[in-house]
């Protein structure tokens, strides 16, 4: 059951990808709601899927990377639709729905993986909740960093087009950036703290300064230092909209190793 | 006697050229003064503005009167010689002139069409003229005719709408920066129209702060005041900056006033919060390598027009039908003009008479049809000699006036006590008299000018 809603978030996924991306040149009220409709079937069906998976699954201590990018997924959707719900900003779908469906598909493409590490706290669940929890709010500051770079680019050359009339105020997407990092950073902290944890449960070391492990704590650190630049020296606007953006690139650099030393040629 | 217009506009003449020849409100009364001291010209309304410099006349004869209205002009500045401003100068007479007078009060021919400015402006420079009474009949009539064609625009026509999209299209690219304007503060440097006016729009979006610099520390004072904001000195603008999240810049200014340097600074002090600047200047106050610095955003005044190009043919449709007004009014003054000529007053006073004076005796004689024709004949001398000798007065006296300066007022005032015809006269009258009493009970200088006419026409002796 769980892998026929999967396909079915799938293809709701990416036919509210197609609607948003072309509702994002085209000026059309219904075309949103088209695509926020679809985009919320889908969130359900996501939510039916995971629920499912978990309930077959016999050990929900050992979630696999298809499991946490699944989860990555639903949190950005529904990370979208509270934002959507309360400031009616259609154009974010046009954004988050397309990354939302990028890590469902690296989700479906991955198979179910035996996880190296003797959980903690009894289950492994919370290391890699947290983690994706910190990485949503990397994403969403991510997709503010991007939208504030268009809508700057567009005021600065003046071209008045659809896509400036859709993208909201700058100091909203700056906020939004500023809002996203500050939730993200706490829990991706607290993400690689019981990382760390589990690692020393499983290998009696908290860190063995393994290239993702290295690849983590740079990471972390780019975002301290993101994050007090702008508290202290104002490294907000533009400069945070691009530290952002290479932030969130560093994420997924740290992701994809991790995923690759668990299933390819690293391990 | 001709109504010509000389002057120059944003349209032909450069700033540095127009600020030379503005003439200050302290110095209008001398000037007035001295425009109607040059032989030939009769009436004269000077109209100074930032756009433009123009006079309104009526010359006694076109070509000799242009020529001195530039000559008065060039005197006006001593650097400037009346060949110097010829390239520069348009000259209209008649009906052209009307047309010109009437497309300019209703701001067909302003830098930003349909600003409302110019109307005060135009109402300033003739109650000013009344003043100095550098007016009489032809230029009262006309002024107050190009006031209330004005309004009778501004009413009947969307023509304004496109000032007010101007200033709304600002406040628009600000929501683009800022998503909530209350808690920001606009900086006005200068106090050109357009700056008020998108200034009062920042407002009415919910800007509570609001920050008002001029070159006079007053003017500054007074603005506050209007807008409920705070006064900065103008020497220490720049380094003000910093706080304000909007700048309008709009000053008479021929350089830039504020330098990429300026904004770099102010940028940094507020750490790489976003500034948002408009330059409604011409030429412009803000040097346009602005657009370099990060977290700037400078709009100038086209960049403004091109927001609000979408309704641009509706738009121009508005303008044709403003024009269609202007010109049917003076087709309507031209006719009043017309009537304020002597041969065709005393034509048409003669025919009047004759009229009367057929149709009395024919009366008359109905009833007597006993007498013989010798006795008719007496009867219809004597009508003639009664009509002639009271007619005599008038007509002497509206020959010998023709060339006086107020012989457009005796004309005027024959037509109405014989009551020759001309509709258009009153109608005129009516009209703009009305208006002006209903719409301006504190102008006490246009009331006055209301009782030109008929005081001019008291003045005819009484036989």
């Amino acid at each position: 059951m769980a892998a026929m809603f999967f396909v079915v978030t799938l293809a709701l996924y990416f036919a509210a990808t197609v609607s948003f991306l072309i509702y994002l040149l085209w000026p059309s009220e219904v075309l949103a709601n088209i695509s926020l409709g679809m985009t919320a079937t889908g969130f359900a069906a996501h939510t039916i899927a995971l629920g499912a998976g978990m309930v077959g699954v016999t050990d929900i201590s050992s979630p696999g990377f298809h499991e946490a990018l699944s989860f990555f997924s639903w949190m950005l959707i529904l990370v979208f639709l509270a934002v959507e719900f309360r400031h009616h900003l259609h154009v974010l779908g046009s954004f988050i729905v397309p990354l939302a469906l990028l890590s469902l598909v690296s989700a479906a493409a991955l198979p179910e993986a035996v996880p190296t590490l003797t959980p903690v706290f009894g289950t492994l669940w919370v290391h890699v909740t947290l983690s994706m929890l910190g990485t949503v709010g990397f994403a969403v500051a991510f997709v503010a960093g991007v939208m504030y770079l268009i809508q700057d680019g567009l005021l600065k050359s003046k071209r008045f087009n659809v896509l400036y009339s859709k993208l909201p105020a700058l100091d909203f997407l700056d906020n939004l950036n500023q809002r996203s990092i500050v939730t993200g950073f706490p829990l991706l902290t607290l993400g690689i703290i019981t990382g760390a944890l589990s690692a020393e449960f499983s290998r009696g070391s908290y860190v063995n300064w393994n290239p993702e492990q290295v690849w983590a704590l740079a990471t972390w650190v780019f975002y301290f230092v993101v994050l007090t630049g702008r508290l202290t020296v104002g490294w907000r606007a533009k400069r945070a909209a691009y530290l952002t953006i290479i932030g969130f690139a560093g994420v997924i650099l740290t992701l994809i190793g991790v995923v690759l030393k668990s299933h390819g040629p690293v391990s | 006697m001709h109504i010509v217009v000389v002057g120059l506009s944003h349209k032909t003449a450069p700033v540095e050229i127009r600020e030379k020849l503005a003439i200050p409100e302290s110095r209008m009364g001398e000037a007035l003064g001295r425009l109607c001291s040059y032989q030939g010209v009769r009436e004269g309304v000077l109209l100074s503005t930032c756009n433009r410099v123009e006079v309104y006349a009526v010359v006694d004869e076109i070509e000799s009167g242009y020529g001195r209205i530039q000559d008065f002009l060039a005197d006006a500045h001593l650097s400037l010689s009346s060949e110097q401003l010829t390239p520069h100068l348009y000259w209209h007479e008649g009906d052209r002139a009307l047309g010109h007078l009437f497309r300019v009060a209703s701001s067909l021919d302003s830098m930003i069409i349909g600003e409302s400015q110019i109307l005060g402006q135009i109402k300033e420079a003739f109650e000013v003229a009344l003043t100095n009474k550098s007016t009489g009949i032809i230029l009262n009539k006309v002024m107050k005719k190009a006031i209330s064609v004005a309004k009778r625009v501004r009413t009947e026509t969307k023509i304004s709408e496109m000032a007010v999209s101007v200033s709304y299209a600002a406040v628009e690219l600000a929501k683009k920066i800022f998503s909530d304007l209350t808690e920001k503060t606009v900086l006005l440097v200068g106090a050109g129209e357009m700056a008020k006016l998108a200034a009062r729009h920042f407002i009415a979006s919910g800007v509570r702060h609001v920050r008002v610099t001029t070159r006079s520390p007053q003017h500054a004072v007074e603005l506050a005041n209007r807008f409920g904001g705070t006064a900065v000195p103008f020497e220490e603008f720049r380094e003000d900056m910093a706080t304000a999240d909007i700048v309008l810049v709009s000053t008479g200014a021929a350089h830039y006033l504020v330098s990429e340097d300026d904004v770099q600074h102010s940028v940094k002090q507020r750490m790489n919060r976003p500034m948002f600047l408009i330059d409604i200047s011409v030429p412009r106050n803000i040097d346009p390598a602005v657009r370099h610095v990060d977290n700037a955003f400078l709009f100038d005044i086209d960049d403004l027009k091109t927001r609000v190009e979408r309704n641009r043919g509706e738009r121009l449709n508005e303008a044709e039908k403003a024009e269609r007004m202007v010109m049917d009014e003076v087709g309507v003054v031209r006719q009043w003009l017309q009537s304020l000529e002597v041969t065709p007053t005393i034509v048409a006073l003669r025919a009047r008479i004759d009229e009367i004076k057929r149709s009395e005796i024919d009366k008359t004689l109905g009833r007597l049809a006993h007498l013989s024709s010798t006795e008719r004949e007496l009867v219809e001398a004597m009508a003639s000699s009664i009509v002639n000798k009271l007619i005599h007065n008038t007509m002497v006296t509206l020959k010998a006036e023709v060339n006086s300066s107020e012989g457009a007022a005796f004309v005027e005032a024959a037509r109405r006590f014989f009551g020759l015809g001309d509709s258009s006269g009153p109608n005129v009258n009516g009209s703009s008299s009305s208006e002006s009493k209903t719409c301006h009970p504190s102008h006490d200088g246009i009331q006055d000018a209301e009782e030109v006419t008929p005081r001019t026409g008291s003045e005819i002796p009484r036989h």
